[in-house]
């Protein structure tokens, strides 16, 4: 790649991330809400040929394979769904961005050559390992959290909370499993636990916690809840942004994430409750409001 | 001091930082009927993912990551297909009822 390449892509991708701000923008007021739109998938394709364009892509058939199929049933769900199912679709696209960022992290986990963040003897690079193993965890939480979430809202499950005992100190265990096993992975390379690779162990935890975190949650906060995935999914975006250094991805992973978390405060204030106890309904401390609630 | 650069990773979290205070004032004017079409205009944005997934199936090589790489492509089609038209969808719905 030659110098003036490296450039115009970085500043490419610059532009698609100034583009995903003003869609955000857009969509914030009625007026300026579907130029909005049209700033977002501008930003997109400016984002995907820029990354057609690398060199390093030589072979087209299976992404254009890949895009038609997918664009095709994505376009023909947007046409079909009805306007009443709008939360549980929103609740089922979050689940596939987690989904994808799972397999980029997974990918770039076993073929770390392609992604340049392995040095000659096949050893990831300590930044790119934290990064990696962030975006897997996340991942896999909003798609695992984001299925039940979908399963709620879209009635194939009940609404209401499922409250295991020791909920807490489950979670608690697992999400120091999760910590440690970064922490693990990231000191050594290669560790495996009984014949597993600490890498995939940190993804199965990941993907239970997030299970567990979204089923105490009751069917009427779901909204905030996929607000909330929504924002787990830029953080996650973010992480593997970071791996491939690429500012469009850090950027809109930032963005998503910040604004996600934000939208989801807005909501609680909107329907008068406390962001916390919606929150603390699958995270919390100590579960006194659930306690309080029941008794 | 020239021939010092800044870490390139100290760059890269200088812009994610400020990427999440644009992100956190950009939305706080947000009209309730549209929370639903921010939520997923933001996710259909969350789906430049893609980049990753055209990086992991670029290759000639076969290989597990390749075959990954191409699955994570056609899920975050669907995601920027479908989250886009959607959001137009519902937009378009919402400029009748005024």
């Amino acid at each position: 790649m030659t110098q003036m390449h490296v450039d115009l892509t970085a500043v490419a991708y610059l532009v698609a991330a100034v583009l995903f701000i003003l869609s955000l923008r857009g969509l914030s007021s009625p007026e300026t809400s579907r130029q909005g739109n049209i700033f977002g998938i501008i930003g997109m394709v400016i984002a995907v040929v820029t990354t057609i364009m690398n060199p390093e892509i030589v072979s087209y058939d299976w992404i254009i394979g890949a895009i038609v199929i997918g664009g095709a049933i994505g376009f023909v769900i947007a046409r079909k769904i009805a306007m009443t199912q709008m939360p549980q679709l929103v609740a089922a696209f979050h689940s596939l961005v987690g989904l994808a960022a799972v397999l980029v992290a997974a990918s770039a986990f076993l073929h770390p050559t392609s992604f340049g963040i392995a040095d000659a003897m096949g050893h990831i690079h300590t930044a790119s390992k934290i990064e990696m193993s962030l975006g897997i965890a996340i991942g896999a939480i909003t798609f695992s959290g984001s299925v039940i979430a979908f399963a709620k809202l879209n009635g194939n499950m009940s609404g209401a909370p499922i409250m295991l005992p020791a909920r807490h100190i489950i979670n608690i265990l697992l999400g120091a499993g999760i910590v440690g096993g970064i922490a693990m992975f990231v000191v050594d390379q290669d560790l495996e636990i009984a014949g597993v690779h600490i890498f995939w162990i940190v993804t199965a935890l990941s993907f239970i916690i997030g299970f567990l975190l979204i089923i105490p949650i009751g069917g009427a906060d779901m909204p905030v809840v996929v607000s909330m995935l929504n924002s787990y999914s830029g953080w996650a975006a973010a992480g593997i942004g970071f791996t491939l250094a690429n500012t469009a991805l850090i950027v809109t992973g930032a963005l998503v994430g910040s604004s996600g978390a934000i939208l989801s405060y807005i909501m609680c204030k909107g329907m008068n409750r406390s962001f916390i106890s919606v929150i603390l309904g699958g995270f919390g401390g100590d579960g006194g409001l659930a306690v309080a609630g029941a008794a | 001091m020239h021939d010092i650069i800044v870490n390139p990773f100290i760059q890269q979290f200088s812009v994610f930082l400020l990427a999440i205070f644009v992100g956190y004032y950009v939305v706080w004017s947000v009209t309730p009927a549209l929370h639903t079409p921010l939520m997923s205009v933001t996710n259909a944005i969350s789906s430049v993912i893609i980049v990753g997934a055209l990086i992991a199936a670029g290759p000639e090589a076969m290989s597990i990551s390749k075959i990954l790489g191409a699955i994570a492509i056609g899920l975050a089609a669907v995601n920027i297909f479908g989250g886009f038209a959607v959001t137009a969808r519902m937009l378009s719905m919402y400029k009748k009822k005024k």
